[in-house]
């Protein structure tokens, strides 16, 4: 399989021209709609409805209170949506869900993480598929966009506790960002060759004679969401390397288009909302680098890989070739999306050691919706705190202090995911009965566990897939490091939001270490490179690196 | 009530209200506007052989003849009620297994030389369902496929030439060739030459 640098460059190109055309626009009005005060009538009557008080101003533990409620009940309907599937419509004659299998989806898709323990076309059907997961798709990303707006009020508002409505946030990222775009977007879906319909077909002589369903179902309108939010969760077990999910190399780059469009918006929205558009576009710098650099090292891993001229190998789709499939791969591991359009366990040692790398890298170059941006500016802090050691002065954030109580918050929120990943990995390999989970012998078997504690910790959910996380024990501990890998972090984040909007701002003076610029994205960058090099380094030494070395 | 159960309660409110919107009002516009818009897309880009359904043009089907093209091999044994990759690691031995027990049954089946098989041949595809192959892998099956439909190799490349999607705008995805569509367009040249 060669690769066409040519080919690959001009991908990114359009990428980058469309995004970049696109991100100013669509962050002025994310911060509109973040900010206005107005409701829409259908927001409104929802309000009513559900006994929602749209203008009380949240304190930050209100906030927390009534994301974790929304998300334990939403967790608890999806559970119980699965297991009554054989009683309730729309089942295309599938019966109950394996309770562990109900609990690890649900948890997995309120998480947004899509961790699918389940092959969809034999244990979901329309029902549990449209009116329970794609609607966690986009509740989930809402929720991410939620935390990060609340985050940014907090570094804005001053001599205040409140950070702003949960309820309200939530309904304007679903309704007034993520619905209107996925309506477009499945369209464009739909004409590149995404079915969207009520049912399969049976074909009883195909062309060459055999018998074959062709499936069917919602499935446009459920792709659009689950690669615009960040979430993952094929329609079919296949994921997007399904002919029906991503038909051809056109449809395969309006789908990286997707991943990409909010979380690399997101920045200039930030910049808007603080006031400062240098704020915004520094961060920006920092992701984009790490997504260009990445994705040409992935395209480069690839194209080593064995093949000769335009065939592909073990797992990968022909029609998108080397180029789409580094392209996907990338950008899916880099933010919280999971979506893959080949298999990743098939990939060679380096491509899969990359594509754990992007994920540990904490999603933050762009990341998932919303999740990305607050990570960032999480490390932004611990930035800004080194930063400040170095010139010897009191660490500032935008004029809010960085002391001692948020460093902690800040310290603590580094430690959730690797404690997350090392600890889960670490127990499942040394169980033998649960290591098991993992067929593959020597160092492919670790990764094959460490890519899944990986990806479920940081809320990702692609797999290397050859492991079997069904079970009860392993679907529970995954389980557990989706539950953890969401919520601790966003608690960490809405305290920190809650403790910046108590202080009052402090005026920029000379001596303040500036948030902005090539000086501070160097900085920024470094960080996140180091915090994830000495926290993974050793595991992915017996992993992917071993594998490479073995060969 | 406490201030916990309240909250309960208005989430519990919320996800239903939010579910009728987004979890029946969109997909059934999507489904409108795809019906409306692209049908034969949105109901599965059926071919048709005299005119009947016989499958989709995305989907690669079971091939058992000789006078078909095959697909790449397949995890799911090209049954489009599952799709999968094999899930197999790079260096994993029964993938190394498996890829040598292609090779020779390809060998033998197109009378070539094993060293000669594009990769594409060998090695499962990641839905299970692809149906597209390289150019190289069509070139080499070309030989057989005359031989069995006796329509002679100078129309089976023709058919082959018009049954390749090359790279999209000329750079997006790769030349491929699609089995499914080709080996409908076979049957046809067969029925009404």
């Amino acid at each position: 399989m060669e690769l066409h640098a040519f080919a690959l460059t001009t991908q990114l190109v359009i990428l980058i021209v469309t995004l970049g055309a696109l991100h100013q626009p669509m962050g002025k009005y994310l911060a509109a709609t973040f900010s206005s005060h107005k409701h829409l009538a259908v927001e409104r009557g929802l309000y009513k409805l559900s006994g929602v008080e749209p203008r009380a101003d949240q304190h930050w533990k209100v906030y927390l209170r009534s994301l974790v409620a929304f998300s334990l009940v939403s967790i608890v309907a999806l559970i119980a949506f699965q297991l009554l599937q054989g009683v309730l419509p729309f089942n295309q004659g599938l019966g109950s869900v394996d309770p562990w299998v109900a609990m690890n989806t649900a948890i997995s898709f309120v998480t947004n993480t899509n961790w699918q323990t389940y092959a969809p076309e034999t244990t979901l059907g329309f029902g549990v598929q449209m009116l329970g997961l794609a609607v966690q798709n986009f509740l989930s990303a809402a929720v991410g966009l939620a935390v990060v707006v609340a985050l940014i009020r907090g570094l804005v508002r001053s001599q205040t506790s409140n950070l702003g409505n949960f309820w309200v946030d939530l309904t304007r990222g679903a309704l007034r960002v993520l619905l209107p775009i996925s309506i477009i977007g499945a369209v464009v879906l739909i004409i590149t060759g995404v079915v969207q319909n009520w049912g399969g077909t049976d074909i009883h002589t195909l062309v060459t004679g055999a018998q074959q369903t062709v499936p069917g179902g919602p499935v446009a309108s459920q792709e659009v969401i689950k690669l615009l939010g960040t979430n993952g969760g094929g329609y079919f077990n296949a994921n997007s390397a399904h002919p029906f999910e991503n038909p051809n190399a056109l449809s395969n780059l309006f789908e990286v288009f997707l991943i990409l469009l909010i979380p690399f918006s997101l920045p200039a929205m930030y910049g808007r909302m603080v006031g400062d558009k240098r704020q915004g576009y520094t961060l920006l710098t920092v992701m984009s680098a790490f997504w260009l650099i990445s994705t040409a090292l992935m395209g480069w891993a690839l194209a080593a890989f064995a093949g000769t001229g335009t065939s592909v190998g073990e797992g990968l789709e022909q029609r998108f070739g080397a180029n789409g499939t580094a392209l996907f791969a990338t950008a899916t591991t880099l933010t919280s999306t999971g979506a893959v359009n080949a298999a990743h366990d098939s990939l060679p040692p380096l491509a899969g050691g990359l594509a754990m790398v992007n994920m540990m890298l904490g999603e933050v170059a762009p990341g998932g919706v919303g999740s990305g941006l607050y990570g960032l500016l999480v490390l932004s802090v611990v930035a800004v705190f080194i930063g400040g050691l170095m010139v010897g002065r009191t660490p500032e954030m935008l004029g809010k202090k960085v002391g001692a109580g948020q460093m902690k918050l800040v310290a603590v929120y580094i430690l959730v995911t690797p404690t997350l990943v090392l600890l889960g990995t670490a127990i499942t390999v040394s169980i033998p009965a649960l290591a098991a989970a993992a067929p593959a012998q020597g160092p492919h078997g670790f990764s094959e566990v460490l890519y899944a504690f990986t990806s479920a910790a940081n809320n990702n959910g692609s797999a290397f897939g050859g492991i079997t996380s069904s079970g009860p024990a392993l679907a529970t501990m995954l389980a557990l490091a989706m539950f953890f890998g969401r919520f601790l972090p966003i608690a960490l984040v809405l305290a920190l939001a809650g403790s910046f909007a108590k202080q009052r701002k402090i005026p920029n003076t000379a001596g303040t270490l500036a948030t902005h610029g090539p000086l501070f994205a160097v900085l920024l960058g470094g960080i996140v490179l180091i915090l994830t090099a000495l926290t993974y380094f050793p595991a992915l030494a017996l992993g992917p690196a071993a594998e490479g070395l073995l060969k | 009530m406490n201030a916990y159960g309240r909250q309960l309660l208005t989430a519990l409110r919320f996800l239903l209200c939010t579910t009728l919107i987004l979890g029946l009002a969109y997909p059934a516009l999507v489904f409108g506007l795809g019906q409306l818009i692209a049908p034969a897309q949105a109901n599965g880009s059926l071919v048709s052989v005299d005119g009947k359904a016989a499958g989709s043009s995305l989907l690669a089907q079971p091939v058992t003849g000789e006078e078909f093209f095959y697909p790449r091999p397949s995890a799911v044994q090209w049954d489009a009620a599952g799709s999968s990759p094999s899930n197999l690691g790079p260096n994993q031995p029964s993938l190394i297994e498996a890829m040598t027990t292609n090779k020779a049954e390809v060998a033998t089946r197109e009378n070539v030389v094993p060293g000669s098989i594009p990769i594409d041949a060998l090695t499962a595809s990641g839905s299970g369902l692809d149906p597209d192959i390289s150019l190289a892998n069509a070139r080499m099956q070309l030989p057989r496929v005359a031989k069995a439909t006796g329509l002679g190799e100078a129309t089976v490349n023709e058919l082959i030439r018009e049954n390749t999607n090359n790279a999209v705008l000329g750079f997006l995805g790769q030349p491929s060739v699609n089995t499914t569509t080709l080996n409908a367009a076979l049957l046809q040249a067969r029925t009404n030459p």
